[in-house]
């Protein structure tokens, strides 16, 4: 019996994504999501395993999409590799792709890249589809209006199996950053602004949206930065309502759609944003304007503050677990309390990973290198081969080089440092990643985050910086 | 997968907050395959010093937690990255429960899939959990998952799992045969979905 009609509630831009692949739900609340996309890299080989266990084989190897970025070497490519496990790493790849008709962009494809770059690149991240890999930083993704989340080797041989996931609705957060920010301030001073507010498990078992005029205003690189460090926050994922940004970005990529049916796509694409009056389980909001250059001093990435600042003092805590905390952290790090963070010398740089190894963030970098050398030795490792090939026809691999930096081949790098490039024990890196955690970045190297532009900063000093002062003149 | 419903035994304590996966399992250990066994590199660097010798102030390295199976743990355990390695690191050592204020996401659901139960608890019991067993490290403690509870001493205190995790390992489901059973639905989901969204599917290269 129709009483009346209805008016279906407002919902949030996750509800409207998680209710276009729920297949079915159980009893006890899980879901059974569709998946659209999925990415392998070498890492997945447990999940191949255990597939390969149950004698089976992948289910649509037309949606699965392999890379190999986490071992790849940044040098000497057209050489066999030399380290035998890492040839493994990547042999094994190739023959599990290649097994199961899976494309894969290998060692020595010009498309190959970080996974995070490469599927935006490609045109295989699109809008409103549901994208796994076995990576937490496949929350990058989110950046265009895509649920987008990490997940485990049972959970990538599942997908391998069957194309679906069973999931637990995570909670809505809403953070809204809304003004404009200032000159030199980049997408990652955004995000660690807000990882530091809300700390490092601030948004566990939440999918966040970010929302607000300063989120508006970023381009695809910076809003890829901001959704790829959600993770840290602890957030299941983190997402941007689709825009013509989006639609601009995404038009004549190789693997989006093409014609009337890009057409097709822009009008659904348009309606994926949160209803006004959606609710979210949780608020967060910032003022953009206030937003100052940070860097990280300790071993969580929520350890940042604004480069003017000092290092915390533990004897100043009130709290004695937190005050723990901060002598362990100054301890591993060999900075002292008080000091100021721009009188921490550093030993050497890194601009890569899937965080900040676009093109707009070669150019950020660049844009503060041009014509000074830097007073340590750095690594920079393009987020692609496609974004290497770009940097050079622009010239920028020569400001890199010029200034003393070596420049490199794309992969995860000195990021994970599985492929071998390791910062050396007891160094310091100031580092345009994501992780500053113990030992990330090698055995006992002590890593800052911070964006591309100050890790450029940094570089021309020779300490942490503030790298506002250094655009002064310069087109940015 | 292991079922998990009752376990009594020895429990480690690990109060530092946001031992993440990192810490569990450094990544040059991620190349390992499952049959060689994580167990003997959990918390590699937490153990072992940079000379290569056992931190005797860790407190697996000490006898008294020799053969323990639950890790009493801080906030934000397994936090980073979404390697399962770090979850077979700690079942393969020998742990079937770790108990913390929160867990990492990833980590958790990870945790489900291969029989290792976390359980949430609030920070101040954590802590009390934690003392209790450090001053008596024989004590045994009592996990019981229908109940949700945890016994340790007079001690009974509740904790927090989801459903959804709690069905699973309860039951040792495996998640594969289940999603067979729905083959027909998921068919019919796609045939709909392909009106609804015909960009979703791979367009020409």
């Amino acid at each position: 019996m129709m009483m009346h009609a209805m008016r279906q509630s407002p919902s949030t831009l996750f509800d409207k994504l998680w209710s276009t692949h729920e297949i079915t739900r159980r009893e006890d609340g899980a879901a059974l999501l569709f998946v659209d996309r999925h990415f392998v890299h070498e890492g997945s080989f447990h999940g191949f395993s255990q597939m390969k266990g149950r004698g089976r084989k992948v289910a649509e190897p037309s949606l699965t999409f392999g890379v190999a970025d986490h071992y790849v070497p940044t040098h000497d490519r057209d050489k066999p590799i030399a380290n035998p496990e890492i040839a493994e790493m990547v042999r094994k790849l190739e023959q599990n792709t290649a097994d199961n008709g899976v494309t894969l962009f290998g060692l020595r494809d010009p498309r190959q890249g970080i996974v995070h770059v490469v599927g935006p690149e490609q045109g295989l991240t699109l809008p409103g589809l549901l994208i796994v890999c076995g990576d937490s930083h496949t929350s990058t993704h989110g950046a265009f209006g895509t649920y987008a989340f990490g997940i485990g080797a049972s959970e990538v041989a599942h997908v391998l199996m069957t194309q679906t996931l069973w999931q637990k609705k995570p909670k809505r957060m809403r953070i809204t950053v809304d003004g404009r920010t200032t000159a030199g301030i980049a997408a990652k001073d955004i995000a660690l602004s807000i990882i530091a507010g809300i700390h490092a498990d601030g948004a566990q078992g939440h999918a966040i949206e970010y929302a607000g005029s300063a989120i508006r205003a970023l381009s695809m690189e910076g809003r890829l930065t901001l959704c790829n460090l959600s993770i840290e926050a602890g957030g299941r994922c983190g997402m941007v309502a689709p825009d013509a940004t989006t639609f601009a970005y995404l038009k004549g990529r190789p693997y989006a759609p093409q014609g009337a049916l890009f057409e097709r796509a822009v009008e659904d694409w348009s309606r994926l944003c949160s209803d006004t009056d959606a609710e979210f389980d949780r608020e967060v909001t910032l003022d953009a304007a206030a937003i100052v250059p940070v860097v990280t001093w300790g071993t969580t990435p929520d350890d940042a503050l604004p480069i003017d600042g000092l290092v915390p003092d533990p004897s100043r805590e009130a709290d004695e677990a937190r005050a723990s905390y901060i002598r362990d952290a100054l301890d591993y790090m060999a900075i002292r309390p008080g000091m100021r963070l721009t009188d921490i010398a550093i030993d050497r740089v890194f601009i890569g990973s899937c965080t900040n190894a676009r093109i707009e963030d070669l150019r950020a970098a660049a844009a503060v290198l041009a014509g000074r050398t830097s007073k340590v030795p750095g690594l920079v490792s393009p987020g692609s081969s496609l974004v290497k090939q770009q940097a050079e026809q622009e010239g920028l691999d020569r400001i890199f080089t010029d200034a003393g930096l070596e420049w490199a081949e794309s992969g995860c790098s000195m990021c994970v440092g599985i492929n071998g490039d390791l910062v050396p024990e007891g160094e310091r890196c100031a580092s345009t990643t994501n992780r500053n955690f113990k030992g990330r970045q090698g055995r006992g190297a002590r890593t800052h985050l911070m964006s591309p532009a100050m890790v450029a900063a940094a570089a021309v000093s020779g300490h942490l910086a503030d790298v506002r002062p250094l655009l002064a003149g310069r087109k940015v | 997968m292991e079922k998990f419903d009752r376990l009594t035994a020895r429990a480690c304590p690990l109060p530092q907050p946001n031992i993440n996966t990192d810490a569990i399992l450094p990544a040059r250990f991620l190349k390992w395959p499952r049959e060689k066994g994580l167990g003997s590199v959990l918390f590699q660097d937490l153990r072992v010093g940079a000379d290569g010798k056992e931190d005797p102030a860790f407190p697996l390295n000490q006898p008294m937690w020799h053969g323990a199976k639950v890790l009493v743990a801080g906030r934000n355990f397994g936090g980073g990255s979404s390697r399962e390695a770090a979850v077979y690191a700690v079942y393969d050592y020998g742990f079937r429960c770790v108990i913390a204020p929160s867990f990492g996401d990833i980590f958790a659901q990870n945790a489900v899939k291969n029989g290792l139960l976390t359980a949430a608890v609030s920070d101040a019991d954590a802590s009390e959990i934690a003392a209790a067993v450090t001053a008596d490290p024989a004590r045994d403690v009592t996990v019981d998952l229908a109940q949700q509870t945890i016994s340790c001493g007079n001690r009974v205190y509740g904790f927090a799992i989801d459903p959804v995790s709690k069905n699973q390992l309860l039951n040792g489901w495996d998640d594969v045969d289940l999603t067979e059973s729905y083959r027909q639905q998921i068919e019919d989901y796609r045939k709909v979905d392909l009106q609804a969204r015909p960009w979703a599917p791979i367009g020409r290269r």
